[in-house]
């Protein structure tokens, strides 16, 4: 199956590979410094690389075989008109590639997945600071409130999926709810209408995904120093300033790094949206990796699905990429943007 | 990236590259085979394809089913020495992932469930199937026109064991509350039914939409009624569907659509899961009646809490006929399960799935319930009133046609589903569906 390696699939894998590889190099060095002290034969460099590529031997096999290998394949299955039976005979060049291009639910699909991604940062972005501001304050019950906003990002997707559906369906509990305060002309086909599915969606990804907002926020607040507070309370900033001139550019960072996260999460969107409504109504709901399944493992178009699997993969790293060069790159330079911030 | 690694930290006191480009390769090497020797060992055990180990996949992975299967094993085994049958019963979904995942690797399982249409066509095409034509020929003249659904270019690759249909099952009370009398014999009666329903202040009809396939069932009953079975014959083969009739059926339902006779939020109504599905609609007496196969009582005690269904209220009726229709209004849809062997399967396999379709194993497997059995031999010994009502019906059309998403294959199937269903969400029209059907058989 195609369906799990996408771009940012590689990029983390990429990234984790050599971010071990730093680790080895660091863990060498006290082995270095013991093996020039003893008669061995091995020179310190030719050692360390001997450490190095024994220990990441093991995780670059695996990232070629699951990763790399089925990527390449997935290039391979995508010029072919191929079921999955038999051999790969009927070459199409790129054929695949222009019919995903054509077909009005696959870009619709695209749309989706972008709109996910727009709603998804700016409900998320807001709400989870102002709770990650509040929840930073010493208030009565801030652990509960903790646990209970965090709550559902813990949740098996699948669980959590299973309970809004039953909630959500006509006359369940939602449905109850709103017509219990009252507001009986207000309840609607949560997920069987397709004008508002979408919208149905996105509440439900709010709930779940808002969690992880917070604990990221709240994470990043505590590395704003106490200090630069002390100093703005004694300029007499207010607690709004302090929060707009100090807190939220300090943790910049942190709210960048989310945004990856939350992109990523978003384009590869599969598994809530599968259990809420498999793409549908009159797949108002679709997403790329769920017609991606739905091509390859319900039609059994396996080229083609390849070739959707390609396009998914291009699509998420050219959005990396990007977000990487203009947004996480004032990051990766280090301290200079904090201290820009702070003046 | 592994070169990078190796020149990333030069030292001072390196020495010559090339020597220190073999140490790596061999560290790479050493730690790649500690990883490899850790996963070979369990592969291999699959086909030891002496001529004498049967396996056999079946999805009857409950009792009485399963304890059926063991016995009719067991009995093939004692009659046939030196035969062994390597039994997995497997729960239904999980059977066609792993048949799936055989297909594709070319390891499948000796004895096997067969669906019929492309599905087999793409089997047989990739050579997987055996030809049964000639070692069960008897068997074959036995099951007469069942096996129709499992044979490709005149061959015949699975033997039927039970054949359902579709039609309408209903909740006789609630139609009794509404002043129908007779089921609805014509699509003009179904509308009169469906509004003396709603007038009653009862659901008339509940689909799973949300699944496709049921609200997909509607249009290939309005094609069998409006089509002649020599087109409906040319198109499962030729995959042309430019005939009329093929739109004219689509304008059928989108009649019948119009008439808004299905349930609440029926667009993402699924099948058979849960009391919100069409069938526990149903089964908990929320709805008047539903379009389903020969599984419905069995889905629907599951769905109640007492495991009764819908008990004595249950009824059924065919799907209605259609005014001018070229088709014959007492043709079924229909289908079933059929007992296949492996391509590369040892010869008893053949005796193994005849002795399947045998009178005693028929009977035996009609007595349980398990379906509706294919030999005519076993139909006096289903024991279900309603089953056996729908074995009367099947038998007595003039023929049963294959479902049609499972005839044409699962990507042509696939595409005039999705189509049918946004027929239903009122976002296509008759003339989409034949278009986007004609278009996924051109690419197929």
């Amino acid at each position: 199956m195609t369906a799990r390696t996408t771009g940012a699939d590689v990029a983390a894998t990429a990234r984790a590979t050599s971010g071990a590889a730093d680790r080895d190099t660091r863990s060498a060095a006290p082995a270095r410094r013991s093996a020039s002290g003893g008669g061995r034969r091995l020179s310190s460099g030719a050692r360390k690389r001997l450490e190095i590529a024994f220990f990441t031997a093991p995780a670059l096999v695996l990232l070629a075989l699951f990763v790399v290998v089925p990527v390449l394949q997935a290039v391979r299955y995508s010029v072919f008109d191929w079921n999955g039976l038999g051999p790969l005979d009927d070459f199409v060049g790129l054929d695949n590639y222009a019919r995903a291009l054509r077909d009005t639910v696959f870009t619709g699909a695209v749309v989706n997945n972008f709109i996910i991604i727009a709603l998804s940062i700016l409900i998320q972005l807001p709400l989870g600071l102002a709770i990650a501001l509040l929840l930073n304050r010493e208030i009565r019950g801030r652990a509960f409130l903790r646990v209970v906003i965090f709550m559902p990002y813990v949740l098996a997707e699948v669980v959590a999926g299973v309970v809004w559906v039953l909630l959500l369906q006509p006359n369940g509990l939602v449905d109850a709810v709103v017509e219990g305060v009252g507001l009986g002309g207000l309840t609607q086909l949560w997920l069987g209408d397709p004008e508002i599915a979408l919208g149905t969606v996105m509440v439900v990804l709010t709930w779940k995904y808002l969690g992880l907002a917070v604990l990221l926020f709240l994470a990043g607040l505590q590395g704003v120093p106490e200090d630069v507070y002390e100093a703005a309370q004694l300029d007499g900033a207010s607690w709004w300033q302090v929060q707009r001139r100090i807190t939220i550019p300090l943790l910049g960072p942190t709210i960048r790094t989310w945004g990856f996260l939350s992109m990523i999460g978003s384009l590869q969107l599969f598994d809530m949206v599968w259990i809420l409504t498999g793409g549908g109504p009159a797949n108002s709901t679709v997403t790329m990796a769920i017609y991606l399944v739905d091509q390859g493992t319900n039609r059994g178009l396996y080229g083609y699905a390849s070739a959707v699997a390609v396009l998914l993969f291009a699509i998420s790293l050219v959005l990396a990429v990007l977000y990487q060069y203009l947004v996480l790159r004032r990051d990766n330079e280090g301290a200079p943007a904090a201290r820009k911030v702070t003046r | 990236m592994l070169a990078a690694l190796s020149t990333v930290n030069d030292d001072k006191d390196t020495p010559p590259m090339a020597r220190n480009r073999a140490l790596t390769a061999v560290a790479i090497l050493a730690a790649a085979s500690a990883l490899t020797a850790c996963g070979g060992s369990d592969s291999g055990g699959g086909d030891s394809d002496s001529d004498g180990t049967l396996t056999w996949w079946h999805n009857s992975n409950s009792d009485p089913g399963k304890a059926y299967y063991e016995q009719v094993a067991a009995d093939f085994e004692e009659a046939n020495p030196g035969t062994t049958i390597e039994i997995s019963a497997l729960a239904h979904e999980d059977m066609l992932t792993r048949l799936d995942a055989a297909f594709q690797t070319g390891d499948t399982p000796d004895v096997y469930m067969e669906r019929g249409g492309g599905e087999l066509a793409d089997h047989v095409e990739a050579g997987l199937t055996m030809d049964l034509s000639e070692p069960a020929a008897d068997t074959i003249e036995e099951l007469g026109g069942s096996v129709n659904g499992w044979q490709v270019d005149g061959a015949t690759y699975a033997l039927p064991f039970s054949v359902g249909v579709v039609g309408f099952w209903y909740n006789t009370d609630l139609f009794a509350q509404a002043g129908i009398t007779e089921p609805p014999a014509t699509m003009e009666d179904l509308d009169a039914a469906v509004q003396a329903l709603k007038d009653a202040g009862i659901q008339p009809i509940s689909v799973g939409a949300g699944d496709k396939w049921p609200a997909a069932h509607y249009w290939y009953y309005t094609a069998l009624r409006e089509c002649g079975q020599d087109v409906l014959e040319d198109a499962v083969t030729s995959l042309d569907f430019s005939d009329p009739c093929f739109v004219t059926a689509g304008e059928d339902l989108e009649g019948l659509i119009a008439t808004e006779p299905f349930n609440e939020g029926f667009l993402a109504t699924p099948a058979q899961e849960g009391p919100a599905s069409a069938s526990g609609l149903l089964a908990t007496e929320q709805v008047a009646m539903e379009l389903a196969g020969h599984w419905e009582p069995g889905v629907m005690q599951g769905l109640t809490e007492g495991g009764e269904g819908l008990g004595e209220k249950t009824g059924w009726f065919p799907f209605p006929s259609v005014e001018g229709g070229q088709g014959d209004p007492d043709a079924a849809l229909g289908g079933g399960d059929a007992w296949a062997c492996a391509a590369d399967a040892p010869p008893v396999c053949v005796d193994f799935v005849q002795y399947l379709l045998s009178d005693e194993v028929q009977q035996g497997f009609a007595e349980r319930d398990m379906g509706l059995p294919t030999n005519p031999a076993a139909n006096d010994s289903v024991s279900d009133p309603a089953l056996a009502d729908l074995i009367a019906y099947r038998d007595s059309a003039p023929y049963v046609q294959l479902y049609f998403d499972t005839a044409f294959g699962e990507n042509v199937g696939g595409a005039m589903n999705d189509e049918i269903a946004l027929l239903f969400a009122g976002q296509a029209t008759p003339q989409d569906v034949v278009d986007a059907t004609q278009a996924a058989a051109g690419n197929a």
